[in-house]
């Protein structure tokens, strides 16, 4: 493919002719702020938050959807850019609640990051005084609070574009434009399609979409996270464990290409069904039962009995008087290790699991 | 599995999740995808919107028909009838791959001959879908360059589970789609490690890497490798056959990890019955299920979260589980189990870490002979992958079947074992919903999912509701020849008059007191898919 | 043809203004008038579209004397038909009266609206029945088809209308043949032509006019511009509100069909096209191009990022070529007479005529069409007839809601797409609206801002957003709430908001903030700093009314007029108006025969 040549800021980059101004500035480690953008979705353009000046006319334009024009002249960071990028920030400002100490996102929102670093301090045009709506909440799954969004439009792409659900869409016009939900319900009520998949949620830059149950568990920068295998279907989604004090607080999306998920898909499950982990009901330690009552033992004596039990039986009737079940839900190596246990310590090809079932 | 691996050689997905967007005509069958594979649902209907046609045939009016081009409601049981009638109609029109017939596979003429008698209104008789449905279907599949079918249990689940597969596998054949990207015969596995406890020799009768420990050469290979004198050269037995010399006190010891058979095998009752037979139980496993509480000894393990390893997907990709926390009280990994169990029984085996297992997996597991830790760093690997410089298989069978030429096993159509009568006038399915997840132990004890669908439920359809003065959300009882359950009715048309579903997530409605144990004969599943009920307010 | 056996034809104007006066009622009367005379063989009654001169209908022209009668009334007909069809006299108290001179006037060619207009788009506007393709064939109709189909090449005629110079009439003003070249030269085995018919700036009604009119010569325009680009089908998108424009359409492609002028194989070529119409509804943002075919895709109408323009990637991502109806209209001739003819009328860098309706304070309401070139005074003045209540002139809004305020010293203008864009308006699509002395130029601004505002599609932050914060200082002013710093803060939204808007509608939404910030700032400064509205127009700004004792006369005129019963006093005796009660609606101003009460 031909390439062309564009200066950003004084530096040249030689780029494709498909790239967008964004895409040349990545390549040379520049900078440009954006809300509405995501490398995985359609061209929105709507936040005008990364506007850049073309140094010949002066004109502004958003680099998200600017595709490049050879020996084009770029800047990033002139007066005219910031101006227009703060007052942008100010008028999104005052359209949203000044609640960020109790908001969930805070800490993780990207509209708070902006509007500090460009020193956003004395909103020209106030801050919202009252609610416009109300929030929806009455699902288990997600908190959807109109009155945080800033119409980035991220979350309606991602469940028309990725999910496929159709749950969400821009209704209304001007001022009280508002990504709606049928009859304004609730999400996931009688005549929404929405199947809490929380892909929205991951996109949000705001607080507008959160998760309900990891509600006051962490700040997003308190917790660790830890990639890993969705432990239900056969997909094996990509999934992020966001984890702290030893606890599970939500899962998050993990956006790689190549892998079964690259756009973050996860499903109701492998997104909110993980609070079995630390269930009150976990098995802590093992059980012998004795009378038919279990009681609780050591490790020592509860391997010890195994042991001597399984050697009794093959001593007595052979390996094949022993059975085992592997499982579809314990890791390859562990099936390994208990077929290789039943046929060359115990004596057995009688290994089954429910890959029937 | 069986049935694909007596087509192709090989059990597994041809193709890859990828791939679905590549397909020219997607069809899905025995699938309720929206509901147990929804990331993959998704990506079928974003492919839709891409201009792809989606060809479904469900007993059920599942979430997935609103995207479709075609949408038919086969009765269940005749999975063989419509996929035959669909062949009909591809040799009839001269659909079908010609070059591809002749140089990569074997025995058309039988296949020919066999489908000859499956015109569209022969199918039609036995399968309720219009004759005109057939026609479209086939033409629709046959006349696009990259046709993808994907399935699941709604296939494997029958008596006749094996034949469905070679049906499916002889029509992916017939037209030339195996062995090509966006193509393929692609089974949806259940459980996130389906795959890989077959392909760690999780099955009575291979090795790791599909091995068979009959063929001496190989028995051999591996005990070398283990450092055993001599291993069992005939075949185990499957899980329902354990069950039932279990119960006939055949079977003194059964060893289940992670497994729950009291849930998840039909015949909950016979289950029971076998599980308080066997002489020596034991479970090791997250929580008390349901069949822990039968046994000797419970051993506590780590569950996913807790531990280091890998995953198997349904599309033959290895991939990292990642501990993230610590497991509770005493509980250990299951590796780390059968390592001391091992020494206890004076066989030393001595790892540790879940990477040097995967080492020794490598070392005896062709198709796995290229995986390590180090590369799943930063590689994408699907198998087979047999060595360091192998990038791994995105699609099984091109240019050649693993064993060489794909054979068609023609098939006929097989009456499910129970049929509606008089007594049991229903058709129950039984199958997964979006919420929860086999035998429920970790959904049901998720507060979100739990919350939003608490309440097992059989789905009926308003006709017969209205017949039966049933209302949504009463209370009923489904019984069959083998037990009964209560549950709450939902109303609606997802099912046909005279059909009803349940979900078998629900420990306190469970689904499989009703089914059938009757198995398929070569691949040993249960016809969970047709069992027939009565169904009553309570 | 048809026409030989009649005696005589009368035109009956059924466009859209006509039909809210009664046309259909007068129509009904004389048609029975006739029956009554046993007439109906005799005489020809048509319905045709739109006229132009809104403000005197219902219109009728009796040929073949050409004879003009304005402002009808059903219960005229009797004597029009008696005095005029049987006797052959002209009914004197139905022709127009110049207001002027106050003199008669029989042909509406001699009539001053009609006589600085130059027809040539709305040539058949008024004059053919455009349910009948027979009267516009007749007209010469359909000839320009065949010409560029049988004679000319695509990039022929793509050629032509570049030569022309024909500039998008809808609102930018961008040549209309570079657009068919580059949507001829985009790769794609399949291409559309889209014709906007989404007029909604408030008071323009061109469109509809031409649609209701003359169908047949918009057809005709999409399929020259479908020829020369390479596409087989074509959409007509119009608003929902305008039901005769979308019917008569309708039955124009049926014809149009039905004589194989839409369809396959058109002129025996290989060259096939068909057209259909999709309703519009009625969203203001729906004119902007790439909303516009998101609409018709069935999506909600909102603007996409350009590039990729729509000659590139349009309607379901193929190439597509959009003009708006007034364009398409200008096509036939250009094709059919030639570039060279074409460009005789009007200006170098604007050729042609353009339509204009005019609205407002001025006499001569309706649609006029002039040449490019002309001055705004000839167009308010000579076609317009003045201000109306002989009030004085103060500005005039030209190109909508995205257009500008000109003052009186701008009246001498000569306009022309560049010209206007100079002095802060723009060409727009054609609306104008007249304003006198009693004008607000704030409250103006505010009205179209929140036109704009309640029209944005909410997408880009600075239309969502910062146009509300403009309407909302607007409204603070206009109610004598503005601040120092309000008028530089408007100045600066302005300027960011035209930067960094996505897409026209939010780039153009303060033009008419900035022209009479521009032109009128005054005002604001009265408006903030003297709390005074010196039009006299914000409630708000106005004190209460007091009754001057002396010149009261107690005739409790003023008592009755009020509305909140804020006027005591006795008849005979000097009132009194309660200062806390008192709205200000000028009520009691307007009784008052001694003009005692001032604010």
């Amino acid at each position: 493919m031909d390439t062309i040549t564009v200066t950003i800021d004084g530096q040249q980059v030689e780029v494709d002719q498909q790239a967008t101004l964004l895409d040349a500035a990545n390549k040379l480690d520049i900078e440009i702020p954006t809300l509405c953008y995501h490398p995985d979705l359609t061209l929105h353009g709507s936040c005008r938050i990364c506007v850049v000046e073309d140094a010949e006319s002066g004109n502004l334009l958003a680099s998200c959807a600017t595709p490049v024009t050879d020996g084009m002249k770029i800047k990033t960071a002139s007066d005219k850019v910031i101006t227009a990028r703060k007052m942008n920030l100010e008028l999104l400002l005052s359209d949203h609640p000044n609640d960020c100490m109790t908001c969930e996102a805070d800490g993780a929102c990207e509209l708070q990051e902006l509007v500090y670093e460009y020193g956003v301090t004395e909103p020209s045009f106030g801050l919202m005084e009252e609610q416009k709506f109300e929030v929806k909440n009455e699902n288990p799954f997600i908190e959807f609070d109109q009155n945080k969004c800033i119409l980035c439009g991220k979350c309606v792409r991602v469940d028309n574009e990725v999910q496929c659900s159709g749950a969400i869409d821009f209704t209304e016009r001007g001022f009280q434009s508002k990504v709606g939900v049928p009859f304004d319900q609730d999400l996931g009520a009688d005549h929404s399609s929405c199947v809490f998949c929380g892909q929205c949620v991951e996109m949000c830059p705001t607080g507008a979409l959160t998760y309900k149950p990891a509600k006051g568990l962490g700040r997003e920068y308190e917790l660790e996270s830890v990639q890993t295998t969705c432990p239900y279907c056969g997909v094996g989604c990509q999934i992020e464990l966001k984890v702290k004090d030893n606890k599970i607080v939500k899962v998050g999306s993990v956006y790689q290409e190549d892998s079964p998920n690259p756009i973050g898909e996860t499903c109701v499950k492998g997104r909110f069904a993980y609070d079995f982990v630390d269930h009150p009901e976990r098995l802590t330690k093992p059980l012998i039962k004795k009378d038919g009552e279990f009681e609780e033992a050591s490790w020592d004596e509860a391997l010890d009995y195994v042991a001597d039990k399984l050697t009794t039986i093959t001593e007595e009737d052979g390996g094949e008087a022993v059975a085992a079940l592997t499982s579809a839900r314990c890791t390859n190596e562990e099936n390994y290790l208990l077929q290789k246990f039943m046929r060359g310590v115990v004596g057995t090809n009688s290994i089954d699991h429910c890959a029937r079932l | 599995m069986a049935g694909l691996a007596a087509s192709f050689g090989s059990g597994a997905m041809t193709n890859s999740i990828g791939e679905v967007e590549k397909a020219d005509t997607i069809f899905v069958t025995g699938s309720n995808t929206t509901e147990a594979h929804p990331v993959i649902a998704s990506k079928m209907k974003k492919a839709v919107k891409n201009g792809t046609n989606l060809i479904v045939a469900d007993p059920r009016n599942i979430g997935l028909t609103e995207a479709a081009d075609i949408a038919v409601t086969q009765k269940p049981g005749t999975d063989i009838a419509l996929l035959n009638g669909l062949m009909h109609v591809i040799i009839k029109e001269e659909l079908y791959a010609e070059e591809y017939v002749e140089e990569r596979t074997e025995n058309f003429a039988d296949l020919k001959e066999a489908v000859k008698e499956y015109t569209p209104e022969k199918v039609e008789e036995i399968t309720g879908v219009a004759a005109e449905d057939v026609i479209e279907m086939a033409r629709t599949y046959a006349s696009v360059d990259r046709a993808a079918i994907y399935y699941a249990m709604g296939i494997t689940q029958h008596k006749s589970g094996t034949a469905n597969v070679f049906a499916i596998a002889n029509l992916a054949m017939l037209t030339g789609n195996v062995g090509k990207e966006g193509t393929g015969v692609n089974p949806l596995r259940g459980q996130n490690n389906v795959q890989g406890a077959c392909d760690l020799g999780g099955l009575p009768n291979v090795y790791p890497g599909y091995q068979s420990v009959e063929e001496p050469e190989l028995k051999e290979k591996f005990e070398n490798a283990w450092g055993v004198d001599e291993l069992s050269a005939e075949a185990g037995l499957t899980v329902v056959e354990m069950i039932n010399k279990a119960a006939d006190g055949e079977l003194r010891g059964l060893y289940v990890m992670g497994e729950n058979p009291v849930l998840s095998d039909p015949d909950q009752q016979h289950v029971e019955e076998a599980l308080e037979a066997v002489e020596f139980l034991v479970v090791q496993d997250i929580f008390l299920t349901e069949t822990a509480e039968f046994a000797d000894v419970v051993l506590p393990a780590a569950c996913f979260a807790e531990k280091d390893g890998t995953f198997t997907n349904s599309e033959r990709r290895v991939q990292f589980v990642n501990k993230a926390v610590d497991a509770p009280g005493e509980a250990m990994t299951d590796w780390q189990i059968f390592c001391e169990l091992a020494k206890r029984m004076g066989y030393e085996m001595d790892y540790s870490s879940a990477a040097e297992i995967m080492a020794e997996i490598a070392e005896v597991t062709p198709i796995y002979g290229g995986i390590s830790y180090d590369r799943l760093e930063d590689e994408e690997l699907q198998w087979p992958c047999t060595d360091q410089d192998d990038p791994g298989t995105k699609f099984l069978h091109q240019g050649e079947f693993a064993h060489g030429k794909g054979i068609f096993h023609p098939v006929e159509h097989i009456a499910p074992v129970e049929a509606a009568d008089d007594e049991y006038s229903y058709i129950m399915m039984t199958g997964r919903m979006l919420y929860h997840f086999h035998g429920g132990s970790m959904t049901r004890r998720s507060a979100a999912v739990d919350q939003h669908e608490p309440d097992a439920y059989v789905e009926i359809n308003v006709e017969d509701a209205k017949e039966l003065g049933i209302e949504d959300g009463d209370r009923v009882k489904v019984a069959s020849r083998r037990g009964e359950v209560e549950t709450y009715a939902r109303i609606g048309s997802i099912v046909k008059p005279g059909e009803v579903f349940m979900p078998f997530h629900y420990a306190e409605s469970p689904a499989n007191r009703l089914t059938n144990a009757e198995l398929d004969p070569i691949a040993k599943i249960p016809e969970y898919k047709v069992s027939a009920v009565k169904v009553e307010k309570v | 043809m048809e026409q030989s056996i009649y005696r005589s034809h009368i035109l009956i104007c059924g466009g859209t203004g006509c039909v809210s006066s009664g046309c259909k009622e007068v129509r009904s009367s004389l048609e029975d008038e006739l029956a009554r005379h046993d007439l109906e063989d005799e005489i020809k009654v048509l319905e045709t579209g739109c006229h132009g001169f809104c403000e005197k209908g219902p219109l009728i022209i009796v040929y073949p004397e050409s004879v003009f009668y304005c402002e009808l009334k059903p219960e005229n007909m009797e004597k029009l038909v008696e005095e005029h069809i049987l006797k052959g006299k002209i009914v004197e108290e139905f022709l127009y009266q110049e207001p002027v001179t106050n003199e008669s006037v029989r042909s509406y060619k001699d009539i001053d609206f009609y006589k600085k207009q130059e027809r040539n788009a709305l040539a058949n506007c008024g004059h053919i029945d455009p349910e009948e393709i027979e009267e516009y064939i007749a007209t010469g109709g359909y000839q320009a088809i065949g010409k560029a189909l049988t004679e000319m090449t695509p990039q022929e005629v793509i050629d032509e209308v570049k030569d022309s110079g024909l500039r998008g009439r809808g609102g930018g003003g961008f040549p209309a043949g570079l657009k068919w070249q580059f949507a001829s030269e985009a790769e794609g085995d399949k291409k559309y032509v889209i014709c906007n018919a989404d007029e909604g700036d408030p008071g323009a009604f061109m469109d509809r006019s031409l649609l209701e009119g003359d169908p047949h010569r918009i057809i005709e325009g999409m399929v020259i511009a479908a020829y020369a680009i390479g596409a087989d089908e074509g959409y007509v998108y119009v608003r929902a509100e305008y039901p005769l424009a979308i019917k008569r359409l309708r039955i124009a492609i049926e014809e149009a069909e039905e004589y194989g002028l839409l369809g396959d194989n058109l002129f025996g070529t290989d060259f096939n096209f068909d057209l259909h119409i999709k309703e519009g509804a009625g969203a203001f943002v729906c004119g902007e191009e790439t909303a516009l075919m998101a609409s018709i895709e069935g999506k909600r109408g909102m603007p996409r990022p350009r590039p990729p323009f729509p000659a590139q990637k349009g309607l379901w991502g193929k190439p597509s070529n959009i003009n708006n109806v007034e364009t398409y209209a200008n096509v036939p001739d250009v094709i059919q007479d030639g570039a060279e003819t074409y460009k005789q009328v009007g200006t170098e860098g604007s050729t042609g005529t353009k339509v204009f309706a005019l609205t407002g304070k001025i006499n001569n309401t309706g649609l006029a069409e002039v040449p490019m070139g002309i001055t705004m005074r000839e167009i308010i003045y000579d076609i317009g007839g003045g201000i109306n209540d002989g009030k004085e002139f103060k500005a005039v809004q030209i190109g909508g809601p995205s257009g500008g305020c000109l003052p009186e010293d701008k009246l001498d203008l000569t306009i022309d797409y560049d010209s206007l864009l100079e002095v802060g308006a723009m060409m727009g699509s054609g609306g104008l609206v007249v304003m006198d002395e009693d004008t607000c130029m704030v409250d103006v601004s505010r009205f179209f801002l929140d036109f704009t505002q309640s029209e944005s599609c909410g997408k880009c932050t600075p239309c969502r957003v910062g146009t509300k914060q403009m309407l909302d200082i607007l409204e603070r002013i206009t109610t004598g709430e503005g601040q120092e710093g309000d008028i530089e803060l408007l100045e600066e939204l302005a300027e960011n908001i035209k930067s960094t808007s996505l897409c026209g509608l939010g780039q153009t939404a303060p033009n008419p903030v900035l022209s009479t910030l521009r032109y009128f700032r005054d005002e604001y400064e009265a408006h903030i700093y003297e709390q005074n509205c010196p039009a006299g127009a914000c409630e708000e700004l106005l004190g209460a009314y007091v009754i001057d004792g002396e010149a009261c006369v107690g005739c409790t005129a003023c008592t009755d007029a009020c509305p909140v019963d804020a006027i005591s006093g006795e008849a005979k005796e000097e009132h009194q108006i309660d200062e806390d009660a008192c709205i200000a609606c000028g009520a009691c101003v307007e009784k008052c025969p001694v003009d005692a009460i001032t604010q």
